[in-house]
């Protein structure tokens, strides 16, 4: 008997906090397995979020720096910068990336910075409770939009993926999703991607992956993975948004 | 065949969702954290008489890496 | 060794380049915008020069951050309103312990003020404009050539404590033109390694930089060991500078510009046997508070004179402990007098006083 799945080299071995069914565990799982078959350990480096994944830096065994909220792109920058042949990633959820950074986000994105970013889309701010979130989706109840969002109340959740492929400087944009072990390995090959694309020069790169939230949801786990299918991704859809490579598949 | 650690497992059922052959099901014992664990229907079955292949969709669908895979 | 006739803002940033500042991340504001121009070509001919000129002074201080934490020398500049912006970043600098230096040319404020120079920036400087107890190197020079030297030791005392430095100048020290001597270059490869650094964990484990300490009782001990440090910095880095201070009856506190204008002010006074003396604080922190006390046994008198509604007075009388009488003159929004003009204030008072 072969062993062919067990825990990736580059998590240590801390048991995540994070609760049933969310998709942050399974994204460190996925950028775990990346990192170890493209064989990035040495010379990655990530910058966690603030928010659930803030403590990031106790699961990846790999350097890591802390942002405050929202300004993983600028601190990116700087360390992509002076450090040009390391792979640098952002590793954000989307209040980080889309309200308080988003100018950080699209400035990077602009300038064709040579980092990646994996933005965690679960349509909340999870770790202080369940707010609305700039990708909280019309009729979504959260704490801070009673009744669900409303258009005049809250206005109308912004498609950030769809904005940065317009930016001249971004290479790669995908949007894939974790509620499937068949979106959880198409995920995991565009995280790859992403960092290919980085290696190779092409420019700022993003792979915005739809998460489940069952807490703040309030959902079970295997229905909040039927919510992404069904509600979330007809206003995400899924699929690559921009692509310069040329590639026509897009395995590492 | 798998192995599900059950003191990091959750609960949070998708394995069992995602088990072509519904091989896996909920424990009634509560591990160290509370959880009712998932567990592997033919843990104690010899090889002969599994019908787990070994296609890893539990593993790859579990969040807290509970599961490991083997394949003869 | 020759000198050459450069503006503040330049000069600034000449001497950063040459103490080995590679990385400038800024935005333009006034009365400093010379910064980023000068360093988008300076460091664009420069190998490993990284300049941007950033979306906001809030990005900018955390590019800073970033490129500190890879180990480069990195620095931000801006005036008032932008150093607000940058205050969160400057608390995680220092909670993070990364070197930085940031050069704030202050003008008139609050709000969006105007471009003339003041000194109202320095309680924003001092007393931690950010959140959290937590303490910068804050130095304040008072004319180019200080501007070329502190600036220049500003990267070492940043590397050397892993503490953000600030340099407190105005739009005056900015804007005006005089002869100065810089500092011999840096060679960068001669600098001491640091062991601390986010580089991708080749041969060694991997490493994180965070502030985030969930734990009080970790969390506490983290405040400690910040203050262990500062109290070394305390110990070691008080810089001031007296004159005409043996046989003074009145001594000026003053810093930054309008310590240079007291000296002219002085020196009209002295001619006319008044016997007037200044103490100028170069370090506003750590802030001389011992010598400014030992000025107690021999006067009694204390005249603080800057451009704001009464900053760096509060420090002075902390330092005083109650000994002697202050007097405080201060002239707001980018007024700028002339030596003659504070002589006549200080002289009225030195009269008022019976001094004479």
């Amino acid at each position: 008997m072969k062993k062919v799945f067990s825990r990736p080299k580059s998590l240590k071995k801390t048991p995540f906090h994070y609760c049933p069914g969310c998709g942050h565990s399974l994204l460190h799982r996925i950028i775990g397995e990346v990192i170890d078959e493209m064989n990035l350990q040495e010379r990655i480096i990530g910058i966690p979020p603030a928010g659930c994944a803030v403590l990031a830096y106790f699961y990846f065994d790999i350097d890591m720096g802390e942002a405050s909220h929202g300004r993983g792109a600028a601190l990116a920058t700087g360390m992509k910068r002076a450090l040009p042949d390391r792979v640098v990633f952002t590793y954000q959820g989307d209040g980080d990336i889309a309200a308080i950074g988003i100018a950080e986000t699209i400035h990077a994105a602009a300038r064709g910075e040579n980092f990646s970013t994996i933005f965690v889309n679960n349509g909340v701010y999870g770790m202080t409770g369940g707010q609305m979130a700039p990708t909280t989706i019309l009729g979504q109840h959260t704490t801070t939009s009673p009744g669900g969002r409303k258009e005049r109340r809250d206005g109308f959740p912004i498609n950030l993926s769809e904005m940065l492929a317009v930016a001249k400087g971004s290479s790669y944009i995908e949007r894939t999703a974790v509620n499937s072990p068949a979106n959880i390995l198409k995920t995991k090959k565009a995280i790859a991607k992403a960092f290919r694309v980085q290696l190779e020069g092409y420019g700022f790169s993003l792979v915005e992956v739809l998460s489940p939230c069952p807490t703040n949801w309030k959902m079970e786990s295997v229905e909040a993975c039927k919510w992404i299918d069904e509600v979330m991704a007809v206003h995400f859809p899924l699929g690559v948004l921009k692509d310069i490579t040329g590639d026509k598949k897009d395995a590492h | 065949m798998i192995e599900i650690d059950l003191e990091l497992c959750k609960d949070c059922k998708l394995c069992i969702s995602v088990c072509p052959h519904r091989l896996i099901e909920s424990s009634d014992k509560m591990n160290q954290k509370g959880y009712y664990p998932a567990i592997f229907t033919e843990k104690h079955l010899k090889k002969e008489g599994r019908k787990c292949t070994g296609c890893s969709l539990c593993a790859i669908a579990c969040p807290e890496i509970a599961i490991e895979v083997y394949r003869a | 060794m020759p000198k050459v006739l450069m503006r503040g803002n330049h000069v600034v940033a000449e001497a950063a380049v040459r103490a080995g500042c590679r990385f400038y991340f800024g935005y333009p504001i006034t009365p400093q915008n010379e910064i980023p121009e000068y360093m988008s070509e300076r460091l664009s001919n420069l190998e490993g020069g990284v300049f941007i000129q950033a979306e906001s002074e809030v990005a900018s201080i955390h590019m800073v951050i970033g490129a500190s934490m890879a180990g480069g020398r990195a620095m931000t500049s801006s005036s008032g309103p932008g150093i607000s912006l940058k205050q969160e970043g400057i608390s995680f600098l220092s909670a993070l312990e990364l070197p930085a230096v940031i050069v704030n040319m202050s003008r008139g404020g609050p709000g969006l003020g105007n471009i003339a120079p003041s000194q109202s920036d320095y309680f924003q400087a001092t007393r931690g404009g950010g959140h959290g107890d937590y303490r910068t190197i804050v130095l304040a020079p008072n004319s180019c050539q200080e501007l070329a030297n502190l600036a220049y030791e500003a990267f070492d005392l940043a590397d050397k404590y892993r503490i953000p430095v600030i340099i407190l100048g105005d739009g005056m020290l900015g804007q005006m033109m005089e002869p100065v001597e810089l500092p011999p270059e840096v060679q960068i490869k001669k600098l001491p390694h640091k062991d601390w650094t986010l580089t991708g964990a080749k041969g060694r484990p991997s490493r994180f930089i965070r502030s985030l300490i969930l734990d009080p009782i970790e969390e506490e001990e983290h405040n400690w060991k910040l203050m262990r440090k500062y109290e070394r910095i305390i110990k070691e880095e008080v810089r001031w500078e007296t004159s005409f201070a043996d046989d003074a009856k009145l001594m000026v506190v003053a810093f930054g510009i309008a310590a240079r204008i007291a000296k002219g002010a002085i020196k009209r006074m002295r001619d006319e046997g008044l016997k007037v003396g200044l103490i100028r604080p170069i370090s506003l922190w750590p802030f001389p508070y011992k010598a400014i006390k030992e000025l107690t046994k021999k006067v009694r008198h204390f005249f603080v004179f800057e451009m704001n509604m009464g900053q760096m007075l509060e420090d002075v009388k902390l330092a005083l402990e109650g000994n002697g009488e202050v007097h405080f003159y201060g002239r707001p929004g980018g007024i700028i007098l002339t030596p003659l003009e504070i002589s006549r204030v200080i002289s009225s008072y030195y009269y008022q006083k019976r001094l004479g």
